[in-house]
């Protein structure tokens, strides 16, 4: 039982980053109809924008300029990092897919993965091949509760990527901003003619997309403190895979799904050999789709319409 | 049509006007340096290139490699492999088909040291890995050599010294099923525990694939199966990861590795998870003495860092090929003739007394050599703690 309970908060933790990561996925889809093959990359840039604001502000910190708990640190590193990384979430909105928006749907899928390669190797020209260390901003402390081990990491993690993903359902669902992003996804022509700028919704959905990356980024630096280049793309890979089992454009989905394979991935670890883990997981969620193939919560219809 | 034909054939034109001279043949001596600069394991391939500047250096400075009474100017032909297997296949053939290297230094992790050296040997070129430990790289490959010990050898190492220094009688092993190294010498470990402790005293065999980050699903089986000790023979970056999550997840208990652990940035990326543990290694820079201590001394000062182990075999490797050349005797200037000619001459060196300690060659070409245990000091620092010999 205490095995479980301890695969269980393993799952948590690593489900969280694919929630998240999945997510920026699931509105862009959901609204554009555009796969954003870049997104785990901005996920990687988030998480070096956050090793560079973590760093700085440690620096500052440590010269006596200014006086801060770590913690706040830690939350001020949050919040700057994914301001930033929503620009770069604009930028390439702006730059990469804006000039294709009439395109064939191929030619803004590889501009995903162009800019991807560029940001990767963008990355690697500037700070050079070496691995990072992201700073450990808060002191690691572990819990034993009845011999299931829980770090005070793990329960932040979790908690902070659920208060995001449920600061991001209240925003689609109550705000006006959030009415048009649901309006364009139901309809995506006849949207704008009511006076809804498509340009500024497409955006803005890139910018909380590209957000919610960084802080996945953060959060991930902090579990995993190695930082690479490539981090990004082998996880974006299964983000995408979540965002599409959830379903087109659902949150809900989303996030449940991200859980999903974040469970499937460490039970199926826990139960068969580790080296068949992956093959496992992913037959597993293969048959998912072959019974579900519009995902949890997508809808047939709206798929049919645009594809 | 006719516009794209003008544009390719001055495209081609242009390519030819700026490549390098391959043509003239003036007498140099290329060696090739085959080094992961970006990837998985940068931090190996930037030693791998210092210690090969160092030696440049030391060539230039005495005007030139002397062959045969006569001095050669010496070229280093240093190439990214990515840390991949293919980009090391394709480096190896590019300098050896078209930078025409007599020589190549490298690979040196053994993924990509294997699919390497099948391309040296079968174009018939000498190659010295300074650092893959695997036995299939120089195995029926006359043209291909090592600077260290093998893993047939490290395996039973790192499993004596467990039982020897604490005594226990199961083990777990953690390791990534994607890679030539760390498969290798985890199967060669877990042999060995077993011989000396009885079937099954292996108690959990876990493993993960390249890239891979989160281990705790692995690391809560190893905790469950009452193991006593974890080995996990993997590359530096991935050493932080795994011991950073093992203590997270309960795991008190020692952790030891392998050579791939000795990186100089280890420590770095590892931080205080890392102190206290032993692995087993080439050389142990703290209170090295003598031509080490020199080499030691010369590269700190250089790039400011102590050299690991990656620095120092690539720099015996790169004096073992120098002897070669030098008792191999005349520069022909005909590449296949002294490429064939310098194997022969690599091949019969018997014994080298290099900065990683003394090597006497097999008849494969791989060198017996005594193993080193670290420990990481609470300082961060490797500290010699045994040495074990063959």
């Amino acid at each position: 039982m205490v095995f479980f309970f301890q695969n269980l908060i393993n799952a948590l933790q690593w489900g969280s980053f694919y929630a998240l990561i999945a997510l920026g996925y699931s509105m862009v889809y959901g609204i554009l109809m555009l796969f954003n093959f870049a997104h785990g990359d901005i996920f990687m840039v988030g998480a070096y924008i956050g090793f560079g604001v973590a760093t700085g502000i440690a620096a500052l910190a440590s010269l006596g300029a200014i006086v801060l708990p770590n913690w706040l640190i830690l939350v001020l590193t949050i919040i700057i990092s994914m301001f930033l990384t929503s620009f770069v979430g604009i930028l390439v909105e702006r730059l990469g897919y804006r000039p294709l928006r009439e395109a064939p749907r191929a030619s803004a899928a590889i501009t995903g993965l162009m800019i991807g390669i560029i940001l990767e190797t963008g990355n690697l020209a500037l700070l050079g091949a070496r691995r990072v260390r992201f700073p450990s901003l808060i002191e690691s402390a572990t819990y034993n509760i009845g011999g299931v081990y829980v770090t005070n990491k793990k329960i932040m993690i979790v908690g902070v990527s659920l208060m995001l993903m449920l600061a991001l359902h209240q925003f689609v669902r109550r705000s006006k901003y959030g009415m048009a992003m649901r309006a364009m996804a139901f309809d995506y022509v006849v949207v704008p003619l009511m006076g809804v700028p498509i340009n500024t919704i497409a955006a803005m959905t890139f910018a909380i997309g590209s957000a919610l990356a960084a802080a996945a980024g953060i959060l991930f630096g902090i579990a995993y403190p190695v930082l690479d280049p490539y981090m990004g793309i082998v996880f974006g890979w299964k983000a995408f895979v979540a965002a599409i089992l959830g379903g087109r454009g659902s949150i809900l989905g989303a996030t449940l799904a991200g859980f999903l394979l974040g469970f499937i991935e460490i039970f199926v670890a826990m139960i068969f050999p580790s080296t068949l883990r992956d093959f496992i997981a992913y037959s597993i969620i293969l048959l998912i789709l072959t019974f579900r193939p519009h995902g949890f919560f997508g809808e047939p219809y709206s798929a049919r319409l645009r594809l | 049509m006719r516009k794209v034909l003008l544009l390719l054939v001055s495209c081609l034109v242009i390519g030819l006007i700026l490549s390098p001279c391959v043509w003239s043949k003036t007498k140099i001596i290329k060696v090739g340096i085959n080094a992961p600069l970006t990837g998985d394991i940068p931090k190996v391939g930037e030693g791998t290139k210092y210690a090969a500047q160092m030696w440049l250096e030391d060539i230039k400075s005495a005007g030139g490699l002397e062959v045969g009474g006569k001095k050669y100017p010496v070229e280093l032909v240093i190439e990214d492999n990515e840390s991949k297997a293919e980009s090391a296949v394709k480096v190896n053939t590019k300098m050896i088909t078209q930078d025409e290297v007599m020589v190549i230094v490298g690979p040196q992790a053994s993924s990509q040291a294997i699919p390497a050296g099948e391309v040296a040997n079968n174009y018939k070129t000498p190659m010295i890995s300074p650092w893959s430990t695997n036995p299939d790289t120089t195995k029926n490959r006359p043209f291909v050599f090592r600077g260290c010990f093998l893993d047939p050898f490290q395996g039973p190492v790192a499993a004596n010294f467990i039982k020897e220094e604490f005594g226990f009688t199961k083990a777990a092993v953690l390791y990534d099923v994607a890679s030539d190294y760390p498969k290798g010498l985890a199967e060669f470990f877990k042999k060995a525990w077993e011989k000396a402790n009885g079937a099954g005293s292996v108690v959990a065999f876990e493993s993960f694939t390249t890239k891979d980050v989160d281990f705790s699903s692995q690391l809560t089986k190893i905790i469950k199966s009452g193991a006593e000790v974890l080995f996990t023979p993997q590359y530096y970056n991935e050493v932080a990861l795994i011991v950073q999550q093992a203590h997270e997840l309960g795991w008190n208990k020692p952790i030891t590795g392998s050579d791939s652990w000795g990186s100089a940035e280890t420590v770095e990326l590892c931080g205080k998870d890392c102190y206290g543990l032993f692995f087993s290694t080439h050389y142990a820079a703290a209170g090295a003495k003598g031509a080490t201590k020199a080499f030691i001394d010369r590269y700190n000062k250089k790039y400011g860092y102590v050299p690991d182990d990656v620095g120092a075999l690539t720099w015996d490797a790169l004096q073992i090929v120098q002897k070669a050349i030098q008792s191999y005797g005349k520069i022909t200037g005909n590449v296949e003739k002294d490429r064939k000619g310098i194997r022969d001459a690599l091949a019969n060196i018997k014994e080298f007394d290099g900065i990683t300690g003394k090597m006497t060659f097999t008849e494969d070409g791989d060198p017996i050599k005594c193993a080193v245990i670290v420990r990481i000091s609470e300082k961060g620092e490797y500290e010699f703690y045994k040495s074990v010999c063959p």
